[in-house]
């Protein structure tokens, strides 16, 4: 009886990931001895002959010449003696087999059912990491008639053998991937912040701790108690007396307007582009703070604050930033925010973000502030009304941008839309300069080019 | 340029070099065959090594095919009590000084680090990084010669060391420090230069401008050209100024001129930087052809070339078998010798990697 042994694609160069078959010198059939030369390749780095590493009957070839082929993927098949080889090898698998079954040997060669094999060069590249270390992510193609000819050399053209793509498009390092598995967090929906575009591990940090505050990630059990009893204190008493302070001492008037984004979103995306932004955060948030910032200097009433005797105008604005956070809601503001560049904002906003998300921000940190956005639109809600942080006069609600249905020149066209919405203290804001406000912050996000006025 | 054995095979020591006829003296025929065993042994190991690299089981090769006179001969002139700091190439001369050729396969691998004591072979480890074999070499050899092992009566009471390196090397600042060092302390050392003429991609044209021997002119460490692909002169103008060293007469620095036939190593690819012709001028130098003319005319027969093949062969297949069967290392071992005594540092980050490959397994 023979076996059927697998030559997998090594690396032949320190790291590489995959080689192009350029041609092959045996065809199945042929007689092949231990080191014969089989098939020549070409890789990043150079044209390379390989030796055959044992000696038996050329079975298949697996891979076409022309075809690029990833590092450990079979490329032959040979026929050999049984216990000619052993299986203890990172290069080669065998499989205990006739050759009409071939198919499922091939697929087991490539499934992590083989043993765990040591990688010779570091970790190697994640894509076949993760293909030879996990179980059950390679597709296997079970419903291939057992007597097809050539069944993987097609698999593999078309793909059925490929690891599924989900996870090892992201660029992560392997402790980078271990957290996020502990954390929950699927990195495939983390966009990376670093120098090449890889995932790092603030970006693990951040995603773990908003994810749950963004999303209801699984239903729970329901719980056996009839009641839950949470006592009030910290942040919860905090936020509950700040509310009730402000929703019952100032009389709210909340104004909406759904408004054409779609120009925003091509500024964002240009300056994440930029050069002088690389590294930078930009949202669709810092032109909404750029275009309030704006709004204020043209009506300044909606950034003052109301006592008894008097109405103080600021006039610098201490932007405040509705943060959802594990802890609760807190509202930290950024201090002379009307100082600031584009890109110092950004900064600044992303500054604010991290010590909010990291459980950092101080009293200080709250104190002070001027006018507020709470950006609800992460929830993936259209808008609100929200209540005013206590002290202040002026808040804004940013909604989700999402594709909608606009009518441009009499037209039903997709544009990207969203809803402003804003509530005010009626006490110092008259209908008329909020409604101004508003629309002043409109026009910003409709052409953002205005902010260079 | 020291040639004693022409690339015909034709044996003569110039007068000029008669200095070196004593050592010629010196080798049997026992000797002369043990030479050619080893350099077949060593080229039949290199194309082992080679394709085992290129069937997966190796991250790496660093072929040797071309430097076998110039190991083989200098490695057997070193006597039993002296001491090799070799670079990472050196396969051929931990031949002739009994390493375990597995040893030199599981580093290649990254099961272990060489694995070989240098305290009991007296050839030490591998020196992947450039040059920094060098700097250890003569420390160890002013070591010595504080000792006063240098210069005694009784030759046995005496050693020298032997450091080797190439031409790329030499542009390192290692190689200088070394020499004006061991210059100043008249150490017990020969620097065994093989100038294969290409460092990675760069030619030796570009590294010197004064052919490599008489760099350690100005350093005070008199030098000579050996023809490196002879391993006659390799072995006696090694011998010879081992000798001086251990007599007390200080360094000294031999170029052994020969060249790369293969690439620097498995990830390169020579045919972008150089030409096929120069190639096969240095092929037509062969030196285990060269030998082999020699004994042939020596009267050395078929079937001694036969056997040497038939044993080069059993050797591939005994290292290919034996590279199969190797296992993956524990993890322990990265850890163990990074200090010599229990480290709570180490133990944390032993326990970390444990803990984190464990959690890959059995994974959904």
């Amino acid at each position: 009886m023979t076996q059927i042994a697998y030559f997998n694609l090594p690396d032949v160069g320190e790291g590489l990931t995959e080689a192009e078959i350029v041609s092959w010198k045996v065809k199945p059939g042929d007689t092949v001895s231990v080191n014969q030369v089989i098939v020549e390749i070409e890789t990043a780095k150079s044209l390379v002959e390989l030796p055959c590493p044992f000696a038996g009957v050329v079975s298949e070839l697996l891979a076409a010449e022309g075809d690029t082929v990833e590092v450990d993927k079979p490329i032959i098949s040979v026929s050999v003696a049984d216990g000619a080889v052993g299986t203890q090898t990172s290069a080669i698998a065998v499989a205990a087999a006739d050759a009409h079954e071939s198919v499922n040997a091939a697929a087991a060669s490539v499934d992590a059912d083989e043993p765990k094999t040591p990688n010779l060069v570091g970790y190697g590249v994640a894509a076949h990491t993760a293909a030879s270390r996990r179980r059950g992510r390679v597709a296997m193609p079970q419903a291939a008639p057992a007597t097809t000819a050539l069944p993987v050399a097609a698999a593999i053209a078309t793909g059925a053998l490929q690891v599924t793509p989900a996870e090892d498009s992201v660029l992560a390092k392997p402790p980078i991937r271990k957290l996020a598995k502990d954390l929950g967090v699927d990195l495939a929906r983390v966009s990376g912040t670093g120098t090449a575009g890889e995932v790092t591990r603030e970006d693990v940090v951040a995603a773990a701790s908003q994810a749950s505050v963004f999303r209801n990630l699984s239903t729970p059990a329901a719980p056996s108690e009839r009641e839950e009893r949470i006592p009030v204190k910290g942040v919860r008493k905090a936020i509950a007396t700040a509310m009730v302070s402000s929703a019952f001492t100032a009389p709210h008037v909340s104004i909406f307007v759904d408004v054409d984004a779609t120009r925003t979103m091509e500024y964002v995306k240009r300056l994440k582009n930029s050069p002088d932004f690389a590294g930078v955060k930009v949202t669709p948030l810092l032109i909404m703070a750029k275009a309030m910032i704006w709004a204020v200097r043209r009506n300044p009433t909606v950034n003052s604050t109301w006592t008894d005797e008097e109405i103080i105008v600021h006039n610098y604005v201490n932007f405040g930033v509705a943060a959802a956070t594990p802890r609760g809601l807190i509202v930290p503001n950024i201090k002379d925010a009307d100082k600031m560049s584009m890109l110092e904002l950004a900064q600044a906003l992303e500054q604010l973000a991290a010590t909010a998300r990291e459980g950092k921000t101080t009293p200080a940190d709250m104190k002070d502030g001027t006018i507020t956005i709470t950006n609800i639109g992460v929830f993936g809600v259209d808008t609100g009304t929200p209540i005013l942080n206590p002290g202040e006069v002026g808040i804004v609600a940013l909604g989700s941008i999402r594709p909608k249905p606009w009518v441009v020149n009499n037209e039903i066209v997709v544009r990207q839309v969203t809803t402003i919405g804003a509530t005010f203290d009626h006490r110092v804001v008259d209908g008329d300069v909020a409604s101004r406000f508003v629309q002043d912050v409109a026009s910003i996000i409709e052409e953002p080019a205005l902010l260079l006025d | 340029m020291v040639q004693i054995l022409s690339p015909e095979g034709e044996l003569g020591v110039p007068s000029a070099y008669s200095v070196y006829a004593q050592y010629l003296e010196r080798l049997t025929e026992a000797d002369y065959l043990k030479f050619y065993r080893d350099m077949a042994r060593m080229r039949r190991f290199d194309h082992e090594a080679t394709a085992l690299q290129r069937q997966g089981q190796l991250g790496l090769w660093i072929p040797a095919i071309g430097q076998e006179a110039a190991q083989i001969g200098s490695g057997y002139a070193v006597g039993h009590n002296d001491h090799i700091f070799p670079s990472y190439r050196e396969h051929g001369v931990a031949i002739t000084h009994g390493i375990d050729l597995m040893s030199i396969l599981k580093m290649l691998r990254g099961v272990n680090h060489g694995g070989w004591n240098p305290d009991e072979t007296r050839f030490h480890l591998y020196a992947i990084v450039l040059g920094t074999q060098v700097p250890h070499a003569v420390g160890y050899a002013m070591g010595v010669k504080f000792d006063g092992k240098v210069g005694n009566a009784k030759a046995e009471d005496n050693l020298a060391v032997i450091s080797y390196f190439g031409d790329g090397a030499t542009a390192e600042g290692e190689v200088s420090e070394g020499l004006l060092f061991s210059a100043i302390n008249q150490s017990p050392i020969v620097f065994f230069c093989q100038n294969n003429q290409w460092a990675i991609s760069s030619a030796v044209s570009s590294q010197t401008r004064v052919p490599l021997y008489q760099r350690g002119a100005g350093f005070g460490v008199p030098g000579i050209r050996i023809d490196g692909n002879d391993v006659l002169a390799s072995y006696c103008v090694t011998a010879k100024h081992m000798d001086d060293a251990r007599n007390g007469d200080g360094p000294f620095l031999i170029e052994a001129l020969t060249y790369r036939i293969g690439a620097h190593t498995t990830s390169d690819d020579p045919t972008k930087y150089r030409k096929e012709e120069e190639v096969e001028y240095w092929r037509a130098r062969d030196p285990l052809t060269r030998l082999e003319k020699f004994l042939r005319r020596q009267g050395i027969k078929d079937d001694f070339f036969e056997e040497v093949e038939h044993a080069g062969e059993t050797m591939a297949a005994e290292i290919r078998a034996a590279t199969f069967a190797l296992g993956e290392p524990p993890i322990e071992n990265m850890f163990n010798h990074v200090y010599s005594q229990p480290h709570p540092e180490i133990a944390e980050q032993l326990a970390w990697v444990k803990e984190y490959e464990s959690s890959f397994e059995g994974d959904a």
